[in-house]
């Protein structure tokens, strides 16, 4: 049987559309500053955009992964073994441990390893070598070794049926792991500069890209090389009664809920993407509720201990005598991601929506 | 001793890697020695002295295996040995080779082979076509591995517990499955066992000794090993454990451990891996340097036997679906007025289960809350009960009339 045949066979065929998403996109539009010129892409283009520059400007990066060469099961690595070569880009042996543990030997020479693990949720099998290698590296060995040469690529999220191994978002999984920076883009422009970012920093980093995005996000990304800083929110709209936090996806989904809530309720909301979770902007949020006196925090992954309750805690200390509701989190429910309920366990934009009219009359 | 399912497995599946580690732990291996508590007197001669330190060496590292000593400094280069041969029975069109390898099946086991098999395909058509067409969210189908399916499972003896990958549902189907589970599962209405927790094809049946499916490869290979091993804690038992995966599969850590606890515990145990050439885009060039998965056998200590390998379409003439006609129809015991209208039922059969657990509705989303512990802990109940408040006002918003009310 031809090789073509059996891989189509074979592939995980996650997006088939059967149901309407979730969400509506609402695009970004770069800054100037990030040059004139732009291509239009989707997010998927953006890493493929990204990955591209990185390699083509160091001439140590390697791009690797369990069916990379041939684009990847989501197309992020089109093109770049017939443009860099197969000795630069190349599938590995179906193993995330192997994968992380030998990305982060590229990174401890000196070398850029750029690893993808083709689901979030098979990333737990990397889990020692991440959190008990990658991130301990330089401490352990008085700045002798490091591998912040290391990025791993991951997708994560929720797809419309994805069920308990296709959806999740690990995101608190790491941030609780000193010395690894996370990152979840929510566009293709963010995508890009970000994980350029991640690419070049002298840190471990491992880079979220929620795979719902990959097609539906389409936007005029700056076509050269930039970055954007790891640590930095971005505030999307301001407002000033209420402040929501999220990142990736959940970003969309906030952002219609603020606006039913303007249009409903007359309720002025401020829109925040962390974008960056660890290390994550408190200054910014602390400064946006320091002024609205409210907060919401919402994410996809399960609501006990998310990364929802570490920004909870913090800026509860910080804006104490600001805050004239409690914090309240819109998550996933603490069960596994489930197949048919998944419209029913997401943090819809309805159940945004409430907890913005509910923060707001408390 | 399961040598008789050893043998049938060789006859049955012509066309697949088997990896077998057939070890019930009857044989108690002396302990070895402690190197300390070895005797230390020296030995008259250089002859006795070698023995003597080579039947230590096998003792102490090599498993009681005996090597030897040379002077030729030679490094073994994995290429230069034959590759494991290939065990076949039939030839390409399904004549058979040997004739003291026939399996001499009756015709009623034999035709529950080949409906079994016919059928896993039939229903791979139509789901498959269903996911094409948006009607199931996910499908992954058998083609041209149904005799691997069918084969083994044909050798096992129904209590023996399963461990799949994905792709062998033949396994489940030749136990008995009824085919509405199948579609209701795919569909993840309220008559499917899981609810439609999860996605389609994995499926589960405890009634049928065969472990619900899970996503992420090869997390299932050292726990059959455990599963294998606490069987034979078991007094009385007779159960041994098969675990299936795919080449793709086997180079996670975890095939590693598997292979190792099963041989060092001795584990009532077959491993078998499908090897059809590819994980997904990814070929067997890239995910082994040596001889295959058979070839890793022997160095973890397990019985290892090679079957042939290749995969081919439906309709090829190197198929096992075709081959297993021949076989059978040589007999006497089938051919095209029973092909046809056999063909034509299970088509009806699938057809009619298909549309009926369509039309299921899914079970109320309550049932998300459930199992995840074995009783709905507080946190949950509270959550749950902030779902049905916010249902109440935002319903329209939510699919709630493609579920059962509570
Ligand atoms: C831990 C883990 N990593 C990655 C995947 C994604 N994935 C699903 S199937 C597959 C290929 C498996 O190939 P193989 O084991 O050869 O089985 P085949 O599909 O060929 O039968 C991959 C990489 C997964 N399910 N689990
Ligand atoms: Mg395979």
């Amino acid at each position: 049987m031809a090789a073509s045949s059996l891989a189509l066979k074979t592939a995980v065929r996650l997006p088939a559309r059967r149901f309407a998403s979730h969400f509506t996109y609402q695009p970004s539009v770069a800054p100037a500053s990030l040059g004139a010129e732009r291509t239009k892409m989707n997010l998927c283009q953006a890493v493929n955009n990204a990955m591209d520059i990185a390699m083509g400007t160091d001439q140590s990066a390697l791009v690797f992964g369990e069916d990379v060469a041939f684009g990847g099961v989501f197309r992020c690595t089109v093109g770049l073994q017939d443009k860099y070569g197969k000795d630069r880009v190349f599938n590995t042996p179906l193993c995330e441990q192997g994968i992380a543990g030998f990305a982060i030997g590229v990174a401890t020479i000196g070398s850029t390893a750029i690893a993808e693990i083709q689901f979030g949720d098979y990333i737990f099998p990397a889990y020692d070598q991440i959190v008990n290698e990658a991130a301990k590296y330089r401490y352990r060995s008085g700045g002798l070794f490091s591998c912040g040469g290391l990025t791993i690529r991951a997708t994560c999220g929720a797809v419309g049926h994805g069920a308990l191994y296709h959806s999740q978002s690990p995101e608190a999984n790491f941030t609780h792991t000193p010395g690894l920076k996370i990152v979840v883009p929510r566009g293709p422009i963010q995508a890009k500069g970000l994980l350029l970012s991640c690419i070049r920093d002298p840190d471990p980093c491992i880079f979220l890209e929620p795979k719902v995005l990959y097609r539906q996000a389409v936007e005029e990304v700056p076509s050269g090389d930039y970055s954007i800083p790891i640590g930095k929110a971005e505030v999307l709209k301001t407002g000033k009664d209420v402040s929501i936090v999220a990142w990736g996806t959940q970003v969309h989904v906030v952002s219609e809920a603020a606006k039913l809530a303007e249009e409903k309720l007359g309720v002025s909301v401020e829109v925040i993407d962390l974008q960056s979770i660890q290390p994550w902007d408190e200054d910014c949020v602390a400064e946006s509720v320091t002024k609205t006196g409210r907060l919401i925090i919402s994410h996809e992954a399960p609501l006990n201990s998310g990364f929802g309750a570490e920004i909870a805690s913090t800026i509860q200390k910080r804006c104490f005598l600001s805050l004239e509701s409690p914090i309240e989190r819109v998550c996933g429910w603490d069960t596994p991601f489930p197949h048919v309920y998944e419209p029913f366990y997401l943090p819809t934009v309805w159940r945004v929506f409430d907890a913005i009219k509910k923060t707001v009359k408390y | 001793m399961r040598a008789a399912i050893y043998r049938a497995l060789c006859r049955m599946l012509p066309r697949r890697v088997l990896l077998a580690s057939m070890r019930r732990g009857r044989v108690a291996a002396p302990a070895p020695t402690a190197a300390g508590g070895c005797p230390r007197y020296a030995s008259s001669t250089e002859v006795t002295s070698d023995e003597f330190r080579l039947k230590e060496y096998g003792q102490k590292y090599l498993g009681y295996r005996k090597a030897a000593f040379t002077e030729s400094l030679e490094i073994v280069d994995p290429a230069r040995d034959p590759a494991f041969p290939i065990y076949r029975v039939t030839d390409a069109t399904g004549k058979i080779i040997d004739q003291a390898q026939d399996p001499k099946f009756s015709e009623e086991h034999a035709l529950h082979m080949y409906r079994t098999m016919t059928q896993l395909n039939i229903m791979d058509r139509i789901l498959y076509d269903s996911q094409r067409q948006g009607r199931i969210s996910f499908y992954m189908t058998s083609f041209g591995e149904e005799g691997n399916h069918v084969g083994s499972a044909a050798a096992l003896a129904p209590n023996d517990l399963v461990f799949g990958q994905y792709r062998e549902v033949g396994v489940l189907m030749y136990r008995g499955f009824p085919l509405e589970q199948f579609m209701h599962q795919c569909y993840g209405n309220h008559c499917d066992i899981g609810k439609g927790k999860q996605m389609p094809v994995h499926y589960g049946s405890s009634e049928h000794n065969f472990v619900t499916i899970s996503s992420p490869l090869t997390t299932q290979l050292p726990q059959a090993a455990g599963a294998a091993y606490a069987f034979k804690m078991r007094p009385g038992n007779d159960r041994i454990v098969c675990v299936y995966f795919g080449d793709g599969a086997a180079s996670e850590g975890d095939a590693h451990a598997a292979f190792n606890f099963a041989a060092t515990l001795k584990c009532p145990i077959i491993f078998f891996c499908r090897n059809n050439g590819y994980a997904i885009s990814t070929p067997t060039s890239e995910q082994y340097g040596g001889d295959g998965i058979a070839g890793k056998g022997p160095g973890y200590g397990l019985h290892t036997i090679r079957t042939s390998e290749e995969v081919t379409q439906w309709g090829g003439i190197d198929n096992p679906i075709v081959r297993f006609k021949r076989y059978i129809t040589e007999r006497g015991w089938w051919n095209e007025e029973k092909e046809k209208a056999w063909q034509a039922e299970v088509r009806k059969k699938v057809l009619t289960n298909l549309t009926s657990s369509e039309k299921e509705k899914l079970a109320h989303y309550h049932e998300m809350f459930e199992g995840v512990y074995k009783t709905v802990p507080e946190h949950l109940r509270r959550q749950r009960a902030e779902l049905d408040e916010h249902i109440k006002e935002y319903g329209s918003h939510y699919p709630v009339d493609r579920q059962l009310t509570n």
